[in-house]
């Protein structure tokens, strides 16, 4: 075996890896997507003050044709990242190649998309299609904003724990809150057990995303309900701000991930719409012709 | 004292009682002992349902006994039936405690025994062999007599036993088979390891169960369990499950009570039950004992045997685990050979022949396999040592090759850890990449590919055949078993070693003649993870190889140590101080265990003086060094906290072993978005089972290093395989074939906890069809619910195996987790090239 080593070319591949471009998506390859969409970006606008489209600049010109066909290959080639993302093997290439391709190109559509319109706005399909890939982009412009700037809070609100041992530890609070609060009257023996079985995921959309959810936390409506100086209390106390703390995290990361997700339920769905839209513009406009 | 049998077998797993059965065929007197009362104890302690293996597949079995892969249940069922069916005289709850011969003394027949001391002391006792008839000593006082004796107790030894007055009484145990058995029971578990965390969590796990479980530890600290037991015994400490008691120890045992002393004075406390789990000692000593001699002081060496199994003490056999053949097939087809062999069968050819035979067939020349081992055993010289029953197993784990003249036998930069021995023609080692004309000539008996096997790095150089060539290449496994088994082999491999690594370091242009009395004069010497090499200040003036394992440079700049550099295997330090006479500018300190060769300062001088050449390479390597140094130095002034934070986070990485490290998966949490697509990428590429955890592990400012293998250069995991599955692959990784009959073993060993056992699941409807119609659990690791009901539909469930990271081998592109990445937060790194000044203050965003 250790003859034909080096024979399968990998070494020097995985000598490459290991000497590794540790850089992000965005910075892939010196910016060489960024500068492949600012070129093309650059080469449209060239094109469209420079070549004379009669009668006037739309997408019916010859010119106007080909920043359409221009553009409806880049939206599929853009939303066959969904499929990429999934489908990892076979081939040799990587999917943060891709996001950053994804994100420059997309971002190019604004200024191929809109040329192509000719500045002709209206209330039809044509003007729908359009919309909604501006939204696409917007949703998207949001997505590279929050990768950029959320990753390092999710890492220090972690400290270490996998959302497993998050609720491993809430377990193990709400097992010593369980004999702590025995002693505890009826009224307060309630409230911490309506705290105690309030499913920590149970904050809605809203909540979720805003991190405000002390209106309807019941550990923390016991921490100011309950009466201090109640025999028993010495322990229940401290154990609840523990477990309010618990909860904290975890829904800090709760409210993080969602963050980083939500945009993906408007950016998927929008992809989809949008190459419905498409598909309607691009039948009409061959009808009509 | 009743009748003398012709031959006692003790133990009875799989190698005694495929010899007891043997002896009841041929009608032998016989007797098998048995420590406890069913057979077969270690398997017997396997996991409910384990799927037991019957590797390896290619070996015929030869026994009176039934062996074929299948359930733990089922094989000890049929055992039982035919061990019944054969008659075999059976005797249980028979422990040998002692083997005395009742002959006459045997002439010169002296057994050494070395015992070590905790201090490192040794102390030597000797003692008279005495020829048989052998008395067999019972734990119950009962002697058996034999004129042969068959030791086939396998390595699990004896639990170490309890002390204190009283732990003599029945409710002191050391074994807990089933926790759920207990109920109303005030139960102390002594030992704090593993399975004394496992034990006293499992007895309170339930508390309907109402068990009052306290669990002793001596001191504070619980230095020899796993981080994850400890964390979650301490969890239900504090949840009032159960109660450990730090600082404590037993001190009195009686019926329903224990008395313990703590750093607050005695108490007495109710115990109806004590469970201890303090280790167990191997039964080297007992084994050692009877007259039997071991081929090293090393601890994973074996008894000496002859080719027919026969110890050092006459009429005394060795067969199974303890003769160092761990897989159930050897242990059965060595206890029907052991018993022919007793009843005179000498001709028998050994059940592995034809696989031995097989390895000589591509051979030219026409050769009997006798033949070929005994053409090997005399023309490789570190062979020379062994005999003909060592000879056939170590080559089941070698192969014989032939080159033709100028064929490759190696490239450089190829990884390999396997030793070569040259039987026959010669080699030309081509020792300047720029230019493969120049080579250096390695002669008939010599071996080669040493750095490889010591420092579990890539080949140095290319290696061809100068001419027809056969050499024998020697797996690392039997490599390291030869060297412990052969202590000459040992001294020649290190002494070559020295050398080759001399030559290698300094260039061309040196040859054996100018490093000869370096090598006389070198030193080899082992450190402990942490131990320090070189000390700043200093004014010792030797000169340091990394033989093995990898070391730090660090240099006290204001108040802390600051980082300076990593130096892996193959890399020499110390030179500054010697060749201009100054203290030692910096500490070099051992990032994991480590070996070096200590060169005396003044030999190393000399071989300067005599050698321009090399003086200059020396001058200039030091000259690079010194102009890092001063570099991270200058930053220190300018950038504190950059220099600070480089420093720390290389340590951090070095203490979540990056060091020894080839190839390690690291995660910037600067860039990850928790998406969890590098785990579902592996589990795709992979049977659909992950391979590594990304949330689990250690961060230091925002670099994660997940749980997921580090490719060691030394593999802990390979340590202690059965049947040898876990291999280094063509491109340096660290795999497990086919052939892991899923025993645990290398989970246990890895320190990382990288290795899971699982059972491969059903294959995952398309992609395509979950994108469409939602069909499947979709991509990445199925539930552990959607994997049990597919795989319930499919029929018989598959066997669990040892799963663990191949760094994708066989993958176009390379680890599927780094190119899943979307943001570029995967990486992975050697520990060469990562842990360094640039790369860890490289701004990534
Ligand atoms: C979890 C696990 C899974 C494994 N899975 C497989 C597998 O799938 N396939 C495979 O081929 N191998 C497997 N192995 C390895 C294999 O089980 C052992 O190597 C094998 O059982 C060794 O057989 P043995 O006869 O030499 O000794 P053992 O099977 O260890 O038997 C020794 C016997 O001697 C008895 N004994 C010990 N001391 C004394 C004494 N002083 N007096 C009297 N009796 C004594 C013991 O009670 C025991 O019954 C596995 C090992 C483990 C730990
Ligand atoms: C019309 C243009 C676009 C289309 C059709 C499109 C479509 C898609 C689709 C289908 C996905 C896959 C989502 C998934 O399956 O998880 C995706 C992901 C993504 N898109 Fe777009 N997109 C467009 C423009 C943009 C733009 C302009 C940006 C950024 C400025 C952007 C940023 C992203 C990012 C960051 C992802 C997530 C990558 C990942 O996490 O794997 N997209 N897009
Ligand atoms: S694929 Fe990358 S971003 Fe996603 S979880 Fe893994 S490391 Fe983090
Ligand atoms: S499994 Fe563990 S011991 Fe083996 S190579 Fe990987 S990290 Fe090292």
């Amino acid at each position: 075996m250790a003859t034909k080593a080096g024979g399968t070319g990998r070494f020097t591949q995985d000598e490459k890896r290991r000497d590794s471009d540790h850089v992000s998506f965005l910075k892939h390859r010196s910016f060489r997507w960024l500068w492949i969409a600012l070129l093309l970006s650059g080469a449209a606008i060239a094109g469209y003050l420079m070549i004379d489209q009669q009668p006037r600049p739309n997408g019916g010109t010859w010119y106007g044709y080909t920043l359409g066909t221009i553009g409806v290959l880049l939206i599929l080639w853009l939303s066959l990242l969904g499929v990429r993302k999934r489908r990892i093997n076979p081939g040799a290439w990587s999917l943060k190649a891709w996001t950053s391709a994804h994100v420059y190109l997309g971002l190019s559509l604004i200024v191929i998309g809109t040329l192509h319109t000719g500045f002709q706005i209206g209330w039809n399909v044509h003007t729908l299609a359009y919309v909604l890939m501006l939204l696409v982009i917007a949703t998207g412009i949001y997505g590279v904003a929050v990768y950029a700037t959320l990753p390092a809070s999710l890492s220090a609100n972690r400290k270490e724990m996998t959302r497993a041992q998050m609720l491993d530890a809430l377990t193990a609070i709400d097992r010593q809150l369980e004999s702590a609060a025995q002693p505890l009257g009826r009224e307060d023996a309630d409230l911490v057990i309506a705290a105690m079985n309030q499913d920590p995921f149970s904050l809605g959309v809203i909540g979720r995303l805003t991190g405000n959810f002390y209106g309807s936390c019941r550990t923390h409506y016991a921490l100011t309900e309950l009466e201090d100086d109640e025999p028993g209390m010495e322990r229940v106390y401290p154990l609840l701000e523990k477990r309010l703390a618990q909860l904290d995290q975890i829904r800090g990361q709760l409210r993080i991930r969602a963050l980083l997700e939500v945009w993906l339920f408007v950016h998927i769905p929008l992809t989809i719409a949008l190459i419905a839209a498409l598909t309607a513009h691009v039948i009409s406009v061959f009808y009509y012709w | 004292m009743g009748e003398t049998f012709k031959v006692a077998i003790i133990g009875s797993g799989p190698a005694g009682l495929s010899a007891a059965a043997r002896a009841a065929a041929l009608g032998l007197s016989h007797v098998l002992l048995e420590k406890t009362d069913h057979l077969s104890d270690t398997i017997y302690k396997y996991q409910k349902g384990k799927h037991v293996m019957a590797t390896p597949s290619n070996l015929v079995l030869r026994s009176d006994i039934d062996f074929d892969a299948g359930k733990r249940e089922a094989i000890l069922g049929t055992w039982d039936e035919q061990i019944a069916g054969h008659k075999v005289n059976v005797k249980y709850m028979a422990e040998a405690k002692a083997i005395r011969g009742t002959g006459d003394p045997i002439p010169g027949s002296m057994q050494q025994i070395v015992t070590r001391a905790r201090d490192g002391t040794k102390s030597v006792k000797e003692v008279q062999r005495h020829a048989p008839p052998y008395a067999i000593e019972l734990t119950n006082g009962e002697v058996v007599m034999a004129e042969n004796v068959i030791l086939a107790i396998g390595t699990q030894g004896n639990p170490n036993r309890m002390r204190c007055p009283g732990a003599d009484l029945p409710h002191v145990q050391y074994q807990l088979d089933d926790p759920t058995e207990y109920v109303d029971e005030h139960i102390v578990i002594v030992g704090t390891g593993d399975a004394g965390i496992e034990n006293a969590r499992g007895l309170a796990e339930d508390p309907a169960q109402r068990n009052t479980v306290s669990i002793l530890n001596r001191g504070t600290e619980f230095p020899t369990a796993k981080a994850a037991n400890v964390s979650a015994l301490m969890a239900d400490h504090e949840a009032g499950k159960l109660m450990v008691r730090t600082e404590s120890e037993t001190k009195a045992i009686e019926p329903g009570f224990i008395t313990l002393t703590t750093r607050d004075g005695e108490i007495r406390i109710l115990c109806d039950r004590i469970i201890a789990r303090i280790g167990s000692a191997p039964p080297r000593a007992f084994v050692e004992e009877c007259g039997i001699e071991f081929t090293s002081e090393d601890r994973g060496a074996f008894p000496r045997l002859s080719p027919v199994f026969e110890s050092t003490a006459p009429g005394i056999f060795v067969i199974g685990a303890l003769a160092g053949y761990p897989l159930i097939k050897h242990c059965m087809n060595q206890g029907h050979d052991v018993i022919e062999f007793i009843n005179g069968n000498t001709d028998l050819k050994p059940a592995d022949e034809p696989i031995i035979a097989a390895k000589f067939a591509e051979l030219p020349g026409q050769r009997s396999t006798e033949e070929w081992l005994e053409f090997l055993r005399s023309n490789v010289s570190i062979l020379g040592g062994m005999n003909p029953l060592q000879m056939r197993e170590f080559m089941l784990d070698s192969e014989a090759k032939f080159f033709r003249a100028g064929e490759v036998i190696f490239e450089r930069n190829a990884p390999g850890s396997s030793l070569f021995g040259i039987a026959s023609g010669s080699v030309a080692v081509e020792v300047n990449p720029a230019d493969p004309s120049i080579t250096i000539p390695i002669e008939s008996g010599s071996i080669f590919g040493e750095v490889g096997l010591i420092s579990g790095r890539r080949r140095g150089a290319t290696i061809r055949a100068a001419e027809d060539t056969i050499v024998v290449e020697i797996s690392r496994l039997a490599a390291l078993k030869l060297q412990s088994q052969v202590p000459s082999a040992k001294a020649a491999i290190q002494r070559i070693s020295i050398e080759r690594q001399l030559l290698q370091m300094f260039g061309s242009g040196l040859t054996r003649e100018d490093v000869a009395p370096l090598v006389e004069a070198a030193q080899v010497q082992e450190k402990r993870a942490g131990e320090v090499v070189v000390t700043e200040g200093a004014d010792d003036k030797d000169v340091f190889i990394i033989r093995r394992g990898s070391m730090i440079v660090e240099k006290q700049i204001g108040e802390r140590p600051v980082f300076l550099s990593y130096l892996p295997a193959g890399s020499y330090f110390g030179e500054m101080a010697v060749i201009d006479g100054s203290a030692r500018t910096a500490t070099v300190k051992a990032a994991i265990k480590a070996e070096v060769i200590r060169l005396p300062g003044e030999g190393f001088l000399d071989l300067l003086e005599k050698n321009p050449a090399l003086r200059e390479r020396a001058m200039k390597d030091m000259a690079g060094r010194r102009a890092t140094n001063a570099f991270i130095e200058g930053q220190k002034d300018s950038f504190s906290s950059v220099v600070d934070m480089y420093s720390q986070t290389a340590q951090f990485l070095v203490d979540n072993g990056i060091g020894e490290a080839t190839d390690v998966l690291l995660i910037d949490e600067k860039l990850c978005i928790g998406c969890d697509n590098c785990e579902k990428a592996c589990a795709d590429s992979h049977d659909g089972l992950s391979r590594l955890d990304r949330e689990a592990g250690k961060t230091y400012a925002h670099l994660h290093v997940p749980t997921s293998c580090r490719h060691c250069e030394h593999p802990h995991c390979m340590a202690d395989c059965p049947p040898n599955a876990i291999k280094r692959g063509p491109d340096g990784e660290v795999f497990i074939d086919e052939t892991c009959i899923g025993c645990g073993n290398c989970q246990r060993n890895c320190p990382y906890g990288v290795i899971r056992m699982d059972a491969k699941p059903p294959k995952k409807p398309s992609l395509l069809q979950w994108m469409l119609f939602g069909k499947g659990p979709g991509p990445g690791e199925a539930s552990y619910s959607w994997r049990k009901k597919a795989a319930e539909k499919e029929g018989a469930a598959k066997a669990k195996q040892a799963i663990k990271c191949d760094m994708c081998s066989g993958i176009d592109g390379g680890p599927a987790c780094v190119r899943a990445c979307p943001t570029g937060a995967a990486i992975r790194v050697s520990p060469d090239k990562f842990l360094t000044f640039t790369k860890l203050t490289e701004d990534v965003e």
